[in-house]
C-alpha cells in the first residue's frame, strides 16, 4: 500500500491478555497493519507473555476469547513472533504453554514452521534496537 | 521532521493527553511537521465535543480543535475504539442507528491504517500512555 520503503514495524506486547483492553486492540493494530506490506515483528515481554498462553477460557468472565485470533497472525506474513525467555521464567512458563503457532513458508514448498522465537533479554533489546518503528501495547 | 504522535489514553483521567498536546505544540514551534494526532483505546475520549471540565481548569478537547484549526494538524479517532467507547460522528450515528453524534470539530473518524500509515510516512512516531 505504502510507495517507499519496507519498515521495520515491532509490535512489543507488555501487558494480560485480559485486565485491560491493549492486548486485543493491540493485536487489531497488526492484523490492519499487515495490509501494509512492511516487515512486522512481534514481541512479549512481561505479562504479554501470558498473551500466547495455550487453552485461555474467558467463558466465566463474560469477555470474549480472542486469542484463536493469534493463530491467523501466519496468514497475515506475521511469523515472527519473539518471546523474552526471562519473561516465561519469571512466571513459570516454557514454550510448551504457549499456542502452536505456525506458519507456511512458500518459498520452502509451503512447509510448517513455528512462528515463536524464545529469545533472552539481551537479543529482545538487540531487536527493538534494530526497529525503524515500535508499537506499545 | 515529519512527526506521528499515538494517543492512548483519555483526557483528565490520565496524563498522556496534555503531554501529547504539549510535545505537539513544542514540535510546531520548532518548525517540525506534525503529520497526524491518531487517537485509540481510551485515547478516542479526547474527541467528545460533550465534555464539560470545570471553567478554572484546561479544555483538552477544545485545545485540540485549536491545534487543528491554527496549523492544520489532522485529529484522527480509530473508528473500532470509537465505537466501542461511544464516539461517533454524524455518519456513524446513522449507520449504527444512534440518535446523537459527538465528535468534535477538528477531529475526524477513520480506520486504523491511518496509524499504521503515520507510522510508515513519519520519521518519528511518538506513543503517549502507560
Amino acid at each position: 500500500m505504502s510507495a517507499g520503503p519496507r519498515k521495520k514495524l515491532m509490535y512489543l506486547n507488555r501487558r494480560a491478555p485480559g485486565g485491560t483492553i491493549y492486548a486485543v486492540e493491540g493485536l487489531e493494530v497488526v492484523l490492519i497493519g499487515a495490509a501494509f506490506d512492511q516487515d512486522v515483528c512481534m514481541a512479549f515481554v512481561g505479562d504479554g507473555v501470558y498473551q500466547l498462553k495455550a487453552g485461555q477460557d474467558t467463558s466465566d468472565s463474560g469477555v470474549k476469547n480472542f486469542s484463536p485470533a493469534y493463530r491467523a497472525l501466519g496468514d497475515y506474513d506475521v511469523n515472527r513472533l519473539y518471546v523474552e525467555r526471562e519473561s516465561l521464567e519469571e512466571r513459570g512458563l516454557g514454550v510448551d504453554d504457549l499456542m502452536p503457532l505456525t506458519w507456511e513458508d512458500e518459498d520452502d514448498d509451503w512447509a510448517e514452521k513455528p512462528s515463536i522465537h524464545v529469545v533472552d533479554r539481551a537479543e529482545l533489546a538487540r531487536l527493538i534496537d534494530a526497529q525503524d518503528v515500535v508499537f506499545n501495547f | 521532521m515529519k512527526i506521528g504522535l499515538l494517543v492512548n489514553e483519555g483526557p483528565y483521567q490520565h496524563q498522556a493527553a496534555d503531554t501529547a498536546f504539549q510535545f505537539a505544540q513544542a514540535a510546531i514551534e520548532k518548525g517540525h511537521e506534525v503529520f497526524r494526532v491518531f487517537f485509540y483505546h481510551d485515547g478516542v475520549n479526547n474527541g467528545t465535543r460533550l465534555a464539560t471540565p470545570p471553567q478554572d481548569d484546561r479544555h483538552i478537547q477544545r485545545r485540540w480543535t485549536a491545534l487543528a484549526e491554527a496549523h492544520g494538524v489532522d485529529l484522527v479517532v480509530c473508528v473500532a475504539a470509537a465505537q466501542r467507547r461511544g464516539i461517533c460522528d454524524p455518519d456513524e450515528a446513522k449507520r449504527n442507528g444512534k440518535d446523537a453524534d459527538n465528535i468534535a470539530p477538528g477531529f475526524r473518524i477513520s480506520g486504523l491504517g491511518q496509524l499504521v500509515e503515520a507510522a510508515i510516512e513519519c520519521d518519528r512516531l511518538v506513543t503517549f500512555g502507560d
